[in-house]
């Protein structure tokens, strides 16, 4: 810089290139940490087998040492992440939030009995038994230890009975246990919190005083259920404020996530203000404001905050181990053989005996009891992570072996979620533990749960004896008749079955549309028709982009009725070997696509033998469709007998079935096809057949149901839908088409529906 | 009470035998059976219609109907009748009994069989041994009846998917002119293979006295 050689000169030049480090320094590192963890996680997804054995912690762990151990010999320090209210205020919500948001709720509540009492009384448990048997082993001169008074130990044994919902998770989520023990485990982690929070501050409060009291405990006891009930409090009273804020966010659905966001970290952050359970809050606050939530949200918006939460639990969860094997490194260790192995023998040992003796006390008011291959996984699967590990290094440095709990935290996270974590899995198959199919999501499963739930409430009614079925019913009329009303802005009582039938008509239209864009080259102007038929007169390419709801409708309301009419084409098709309910709808669609290639037709009987309405004949398929044509009277008849009043979206879809909607993809399908057929009379023969049915036209009410991911989570969450989903992509070489468009006589339906064939009474 | 108390005893132990409850299990269903048959010897239909619990109950009509079918007496009749005795009520209750960690795994087979049989049965109106379309269609029209606006095609789009289903999972290479003609026990048990039933088909019936509880409808 050209200054320097004129020192009196008080001007300076303009510095071309500058750095400021200090100033940016903070967010920096931050970002940099989390790319590189989660570069990590990329990495060990390119070797997919890795991840089988080897659950993810234990690899992040594994990284995280070493990158300790660099920043170690180079005298760095790491970011005080772990060690401070970073951890707590910062990266243990977003996984809480996650798991609680996606934590299955009909199960839950069916075994909400069981979770307390082994997060509860197992914590406890857990606890006092570690805590007394370390005193015991403290008084044996030989280890060094007998510094460490009773508090000491009790207060060491509550961080280190706490087990950890992260590593749970982390592991349990690829094995696919049955549900009853992974909905124990997955509670009992959630909601030891409050108990934790209790005997930790219970306990660190009374370290400093000489002698306890029986008051004292009994204060314990009375804090406790402050804790405990004022975390589910708060959270069901935040939760409940969330989903009425979303009932008035429809015009602004941008931000509509946030709310989802703000208000569960408000109901972290004020438990934490008054020291109660800041976890169960969070997870009541997922728990209550879920339902109601997604019934109010728009579809991208609901889909947001899930991939968001998802997201953010993943980043937090990624972030936890890392630091955990860096910190590891680079903290002060003190190691003291005897009292770290005992305590590692005794959480284990403490463990299981707790597990026993529980199952044992609980398994007479069980329905499903535990049998010992459960109870195994349960005990096994009590993994400790890095919530004990934030918990001993906020222990005050009076406590004279901070460090040595530091060491045996330490240790005791990494024995148990590298050797229990990695070993759980082959275990868990050697043993054989009950594995259940959790992705039942047939229609017929749905009904019948249905069916089988309303029966026992009536059988129990007229047995005047109830159990959480009764209550269970009168908790959801409640909702029904006031919750719903007050928090959901367009209260129409839905049923699950037609959620699920819903969500899987979505699906396949989402299915169809992908595999359909490769066939058709007309997609673009399928969407194009359509809007234009909507607003008569804008241009084509302002809709390349449409909206995609406005396109599943079209196609779902197609799909279905394609279905409709083709169900006697199904059942000459041979499934192939997987007999899911989407397999079916899917693959009868993409057959139906097949089958209209030309030549692959063979119709007995002539042009009356097809079903599709279509074309009239002689029409030309690529032209578009005229106006004048969408008055075929029969085709709105027929669709009306399917369109049901909840299919209409919320964008402002004309609140008729638009045959106009029908209309493409009825191209789509006879776009290949050579002859021509009519349908016109066929659809005469069904609108007269079915005329109670066209009156319902009128009684369709104005869009403004939508359409959207099921609430009821009882199917699981969409997530797994969609995942599973994804994974039954179907193939495209289907079995040739033995299609033969049978004829149909007078009835024209289809082989389910021949009632005049049928005589079903005797 | 007496002679009428060992006569009652003995009366239970075959009720017991029979059904598998024990006895104060059968002496509080006895009290409840009293209440609802108004202390006669037999209930019938009215008697359970008038129940005001029942009154939201969407499927209360198969619900009462099962009681009178006779299919649900584990003997080999068909038919429904008009009054059923306290036996009857007893083994129609023994339809819900839970397992408990003596039943051994052909036990708890048995149990699930009973108690889709009994499901089947509650769908299966005419006695023809198959849920046709109709009769599907019938269950879940009166399943959605209560849960709001929900159209009749709505009902009936979804019972032919569930119908589909069904037939998409049994018979997948049906032939060009066959047709499906109903559900079968069989079919029926194949398409509910996965769904746990030790969850939610059973009643945990009391053991202690419940005469001091109410319960439901008070008799004039």
């Amino acid at each position: 810089m050209a200054p320097q050689a004129f020192p009196d000169a008080e001007k300076a030049n303009l510095p071309v290139f500058t750095m400021d480090y200090a100033r940016i320094q903070i967010p920096f590192e931050i970002t940099l940490w989390v790319l590189l963890a989660s570069f990590a996680k990329i990495g060990f997804h390119v070797y997919h087998k890795i991840t089988i054995w080897v659950p993810e912690s234990c690899l992040l762990i594994s990284i995280g040492l070493i990158v300790g151990g660099i920043m170690y010999s180079v005298h760095e320090e790491p970011p005080a992440v772990l060690t401070s209210n970073a951890f707590f205020l910062y990266m243990l919500p977003p996984i809480v939030l996650d798991s609680g948001y996606f934590m299955p709720t009909r199960p839950f509540f069916e075994n909400i009995g069981t979770v307390l009492w082994f997060a509860v009384v197992g914590t406890l448990w857990n606890s006092i038994g570690i805590g007394m048997s370390l005193f015991a082993i403290c008084q044996i001169e030989a280890f060094g230890v007998q510094d460490i008074n009773l508090q000491e130990n009790l207060l060491f044994a509550t961080i280190i009975s706490a087990v950890d919902p992260v590593a749970v998770l982390s592991v349990f989520e690829d094995i696919s246990v049955n549900e009853q023990l992974y909905i124990v485990v997955f509670g009992e982690c959630l909601f030891n919190d409050a108990v934790t929070v209790v005997l930790y501050n219970m306990f660190n409060f009374v370290a400093d005083m000489p002698v306890v009291e029986p008051v004292d405990v009994f204060l314990g006891v009375a804090r406790f259920l402050v804790v405990g009930l004022g975390g589910i409090g708060f959270g069901v009273l935040f939760g409940f404020v969330a989903a009425f804020t979303t009932r008035f966010t429809s015009r602004v659905k941008e931000i509509e996530p946030l709310f989802i966001f703000m208000y569960s970290y408000l109901a972290y952050l004020v438990a934490e203000l008054f020291a109660i359970s800041s976890i169960m809050a969070i997870v009541t606050c997922s728990l209550t404001m879920k339902y109601y939530v997604e019934e109010n949200v728009s579809q991208r918006s609901c889909t947001t905050i899930r991939h968001v939460v998802k997201m953010l639990g993943s980043i937090s969860e990624t972030l936890i181990f890392f630091f955990l094997g860096v910190v590891t490194i680079t903290t002060e260790h003190e190691w003291n053989w005897g009292y770290i192995l005992f305590t590692l023998l005794f959480a284990f040992v403490w463990r299981g005996l707790g597990v026993l003796v529980l199952t044992q006390i609980i398994n007479p008011f069980r329905t499903i009891p535990f049998n010992m291959k459960d109870q195994f996984g349960l005990a096994y699967g009590g993994l400790r992570g890095a919530i004990s590990f934030a918990l001993v290094f906020t222990l005050p440095d009076h406590i004279g072996r901070k460090p040595l709990f530091v060491t045996a935290t330490i240790c005791i996270i990494l024995f148990t979620v590298f050797l229990q974590g990695i070993s759980i899995r082959p275990l868990i198959e050697f043993i054989n533990v009950r594995r259940t199919n959790r992705n039942l999501d047939t229609i017929n499963a749905e009904i019948h749960s249905r069916i089988m739930e309303h029966t026992i409430a009536g059988i129990e009614d007229l047995c005047g004896q109830w159990s959480h079925f009764y209550w269970k019913d009168k908790f959801l009329r409640f909702n029904n008749l006031v919750l719903r009303r007050i928090l959901i802005r367009d209260n129409r009582a839905e049923s699950s079955i037609v959620s699920l039938y819903k969500k899987l008509e979505l699906q396949n239209a989402m299915e169809i549309l992908d595999t359909v864009t490769g066939d058709i080259s007309t997609t673009p102007s399928i969407l194009s028709i359509y809007e234009e038929k909507k607003n008569s007169g804008k241009p084509k390419k302002k809709f390349q982009a449409p909206d995609l709801k406005n396109m599943h409708d079209i196609l779902s309301k197609n799909m279905y009725r394609i279905r409709q009419r083709t169900v006697a084409y199904t059942t000459k098709h041979a499934l192939p070997n997987d007999s899911h309910a989407r397999e079916i709808l899917i693959r009868r669609h993409t057959s139906i696509r097949r089958s209209m290639r030309p030549g692959s037709f063979q119709s007995p009987d002539g042009p009356k033998s097809h079903k599709y309405f279509s074309l009239p004949a002689g029409k030309n398929l690529d032209s578009k469709f005229p106006p004048g044509r969408l008055s075929v009277t029969d085709d709105e008849e027929t669709m009306s007998e399917t369109a049901y009043p909840s299919r209409r979206s919320r964008f402002g879809q004309p609140s008729r079935p638009s045959s106009r909607g029908m209309m493409p993809l009825r191209r789509l399908d006879t776009l290949t096809e050579a002859p021509s057929v009519d349908m016109l009379d066929e659809n005469q023969r069904r609108g007269t057949s079915r005329k109670t049915s066209s009156s319902s036209d009128s009684r369709i009410p104005a869009p403004r149901h939508q359409l959207h991911s099921p609430v009821d989570t009882d199917s699981g969450s969409a997530d797994n839908l969609r995942n599973g989903h994804q994974e039954e992509e179907e193939e495209p070489s289907l079995p040739p088409p033995s299609w033969a468009v049978e004829p149909r006589d007078n009835a024209t339906q289809n082989p389910l529906l021949r009632r005049p064939q049928w005589n079903p009474k005797k | 009470m007496g002679a009428w108390q060992t006569r009652a005893e003995h009366q239970y132990q075959d009720l017991a035998d029979k059904t598998g409850f024990s006895f104060e299990q059968i002496k509080n269903l006895y009290q409840r059976f009293q209440q609802l048959s108004g202390n006669e010897e037999t209930i019938s239909r009215e008697n359970l219609d008038c129940m005001p619990a029942l009154a939201n109950n969407p499927i209360r009509k198969q619900i009462i109907g099962a009681f009178f079918d006779k299919r649900n007496q584990h003997q080999d009749e068909v038919g429904s009748c008009d009054q059923i005795g306290f036996e009857q009520f007893l083994m129609v209750m023994s339809h819900f009994r839970p397992p408990n960690l003596r039943t051994t795994d052909e036990e708890k087979e048995a149990m699930r069989k009973e108690k889709l049989r009994f499901l089947f049965n509650m769908h299966d109106s005419d006695n023809d041994g198959t849920i046709t379309l109709a009769e599907y269609r019938k269950v879940v029209e009166e399943l959605m009846s209560k849960s709001g606006e929900i159209g009749q095609e709505t009902a009936k789009a979804i019972a032919d998917a569930a119908m589909l289903e069904v037939a998409s999972i049994n018979v997948p290479n049906m032939g060009p002119e066959e047709f499906y003609e109903g559900i079968t026990f069989e079919h029926f048990e194949e398409i509910l293979k996965g769904l746990e039933m030790e969850s939610r088909m059973h009643i945990r019936f009391l053991d202690v006295d419940t005469s001091t509880m109410r319960c439901g409808k008070s008799q004039s």
